[in-house]
C-alpha cells in the first residue's frame, strides 16, 4: 500500500476510483484498434513471414536450402543437362535443371534459414498468409505455386537516411571510380586492357 | 375503456418491456464495454454493427441440451431460473413511467415495500439454484450470495426508507409527486448507497463475488445449460433495468423534467435509466472484481452508517421545513 511518490497536499478521498472511470471514458472516445480483418486485409510490412516464394530463374540447385532446413521440409530434384559449345572448337557445357523445387508449409517453422542461406536471391519472403488447406497434404506447395508466390512479394523498405551503403552499389560506385580516374588520366590511350577489370 | 382489456394492455406492455429492454441493455453493455476496451465488439450478427448478438445467442441457448445433474434436487433445480427472473417482472409492473396513474402497470399502495420484498425474492433463485445443484461450487456460490444479500439488502432499505420518508408516503406515484429538485442534493447520499447496494444484490461487477469465475466458476449457475442458464443470464440485466429504473423513480424524479407537463415526463423516465444503465456498465468495465471479505466491510462499515446518517439527515430536514 505504499505510495510511490509522497501526496503533494491532502489525497481527496476516491480520486483512484474517479481516475479509472475516466480512463475507461477516455478510452471509449477513442478509435478502436481491432483490425476487420476478412473485411479489410491487414497492411503487412516487407519481409512478414507469411509464406516463402521462389524466383526459380535465380536458382542454381545448389540444394543449400534444402541443406540447412532445420526440419527438412524443401524438396528439390534436378538432373544436369550438357549445352553444347558456344564456339566452334569449345568445350561443352553442363548445367543443372531444376524438375521440383516443393515446400511442405506444413513441417515450415517460417525460420527463415533458407532465405539467408540462398546465395543467389531465389527465396524471398511474402507477407501473402492465406493459404490454409483442409488436407495436410495439400500444404506441400510446387514450384509453380511458389513462383506465383514471388508476384506478392513487395519492394523492400527504403534504407534509413544514415545506414551504410549497400556493398553492391559500393562496389559499383568504386569501379566507376576507378574507370573514370584512369581514362582521364591516360584520355589517348582508350583501348587501355587494365580499365574495366575488377 | 372495458377493465378486462385494460389490465390485458398493460399487462402486455410491461411484459414486452421486460422482454426488450435488458436484452438492449445487454447489446449496449457489449458495444459499450467493447469501446471501453478499445474493441469493437459483436459486428456480424444482423448486418449492422451486431444489432442481433443476443437474438443469435438467445437462439444458441435454446439449442442446447437442458441437463440436470444426476445429483441434484430435480425440481428445485429447475425452479430456481424461474424464481430469479419473474421478481423482475413483478417489479416493473410497479414502476411508473410518467405521471399520472396511466402510465403505471398497477398502482400499488405501499408501492416501495412491495419493490423491495419481491427484488429479494430474485436472490432466492440463486439460492435455490446453489444449494440444489449438488456441486461445491455452486454451494460455495449460494452462500456468498446469502451473505451478500444479508449485507446489502439493508443499506436497501434503509436508503429506501429516507425517500419515503421524505415524501411522507411509501406509493411510488405518491413520492414522484411530493419530488422537488431540491431533493437530489437532499438525497444524494441515499441514491449512491442505493445504487451501489442494488448493484452488489445484482451480483454485478465490481460485486460478483457470487459468480467469481476464476474461483468457482459461475457460482451457483454452475451446472445449468441451455435456456435455464439463458434466463439466469436475463434476470441480471432484467435486474438491471428494475435497478436503474426504481432508482431513477426513487431518487432522481422519474417523469420530473424541463417539459414533463407536456407529455414527455416518461422519455425523462427512460432517459435517466439509460444513463445508470450506462453507468452500471461503466462501473463493471472500470473496476476489479472486490474480495469476500473487501465487499462485507464496504456494506457494514461505509454503507450501512452512510445510509443512516442520510436517515438522520431526513428526519431533521424533514422537521425543520414543516
Amino acid at each position: 500500500m505504499a505510495e510511490p511518490l509522497p501526496p503533494t497536499g491532502p489525497r481527496i478521498p476516491g480520486i483512484g476510483l474517479a481516475k479509472g472511470l475516466a480512463v475507461t471514458l477516455r478510452t471509449m472516445t477513442k478509435k478502436t484498434v481491432t483490425a476487420q480483418y476478412p473485411d479489410a486485409q491487414p497492411d503487412l510490412p516487407p519481409r512478414s513471414r507469411g509464406v516463402i516464394g521462389l524466383f526459380e530463374e535465380n536458382c542454381t540447385v545448389c540444394m543449400l536450402c534444402a541443406r540447412e532446413c532445420p526440419d527438412w521440409c524443401i524438396y528439390i530434384d534436378s538432373h544436369k543437362e550438357t549445352l553444347p559449345a558456344a564456339a566452334p572448337g569449345g568445350r561443352e557445357r553442363s548445367r543443372n535443371v531444376l524438375d521440383r523445387f516443393a515446400i511442405d508449409f506444413s513441417l515450415c517453422m517460417y525460420c527463415g534459414i533458407c532465405i539467408e542461406v540462398c546465395p543467389f536471391d531465389a527465396l524471398f519472403w511474402s507477407p501473402e498468409f492465406e493459404y490454409a488447406e483442409t488436407d495436410i497434404l495439400e500444404l506441400t506447395h510446387e514450384r509453380d505455386k511458389l513462383r506465383e508466390w514471388m508476384w506478392t512479394v513487395p519492394a523492400p523498405p527504403a534504407l534509413d537516411p544514415a545506414a551504410e551503403e549497400p556493398k553492391e552499389i559500393a562496389a559499383a560506385r568504386k569501379t566507376a571510380e576507378k574507370l573514370a580516374s584512369a581514362t582521364q588520366a591516360q584520355p589517348t590511350d582508350p583501348a587501355d586492357p587494365q580499365g574495366g577489370d575488377s | 375503456m372495458n377493465d378486462a382489456l385494460d389490465v390485458a394492455l398493460r399487462l402486455l406492455i410491461v411484459f414486452v418491456v421486460f422482454l426488450t429492454f435488458p436484452l438492449i441493455v445487454g447489446q449496449t453493455e457489449h458495444k459499450v464495454m467493447a469501446h471501453m476496451q478499445g474493441r469493437l465488439g459483436p459486428m456480424y450478427a444482423g448486418g449492422f454493427h451486431g444489432w442481433a448478438q443476443l437474438v443469435a445467442d438467445g437462439v444458441k441457448f435454446a439449442q442446447k441440451e437442458d441437463i440436470v445433474p444426476a445429483g441434484a434436487d430435480r425440481r428445485i433445480f429447475q425452479l430456481a431460473p424461474a424464481v430469479a427472473l419473474l421478481p423482475y417482472l413483478l417489479v416493473l409492473l410497479a414502476i411508473p413511467i410518467g405521471p399520472g396513474d396511466g402510465a403505471v402497470g398497477e398502482v400499488v399502495d405501499a408501492g416501495v415495500f412491495f419493490v423491495l420484498a419481491v427484488m429479494g425474492v430474485g436472490v432466492l433463485g440463486s439460492l435455490m439454484a446453489g444449494w440444489a445443484s449438488a456441486n461445491k461450487f455452486s454451494l460455495l456460490g449460494g452462500l456468498r450470495t446469502a451473505a451478500q444479500l444479508l449485507a446489502y439488502e439493508l443499506p436497501m432499505l434503509l436508503t429506501a426508507a429516507s425517500v419515503a420518508m421524505a415524501a411522507g408516503t411509501v406509493s411510488i406515484p405518491g413520492i414522484l409527486d411530493a419530488f422537488e429538485w431540491w431533493w437530489l442534493p437532499w438525497q444524494i447520499v441515499g441514491a449512491i448507497v442505493f445504487f451501489v447496494a442494488g448493484l452488489a444484490e445484482l451480483q454485478r461487477p465490481p460485486f460478483d463475488m457470487p459468480v467469481a469465475d476464476s474461483e468457482i466458476i459461475f457460482g451457483a449457475y454452475t451446472e445449468y445449460t441451455g435456456l435455464r442458464f439463458a434466463l439466469f443470464l436475463l434476470a441480471e440485466y432484467a435486474g438491471i433495468v428494475v435497478l436503474c429504473g426504481l432508482t431513477t423513480v426513487l431518487f432522481l424524479g422519474g417523469w420530473h423534467g424541463p417539459w414533463a407537463a407536456d407529455g414527455l415526463g416518461w422519455v425523462w423516465t427512460l432517459l435517466k435509466t439509460a444513463l445508470l444503465a450506462f453507468v452500471v456498465i461503466w462501473l463493471r468495465v472500470t473496476y476489479p472484481r472486490l474480495r469476500e471479505d473487501q465487499l462485507q466491510k464496504l456494506s457494514w462499515t461505509l454503507l450501512v452508517p452512510l445510509s443512516l446518517a442520510q436517515i438522520a439527515v431526513t428526519g431533521i430536514v424533514k422537521v425543520v421545513i414543516s
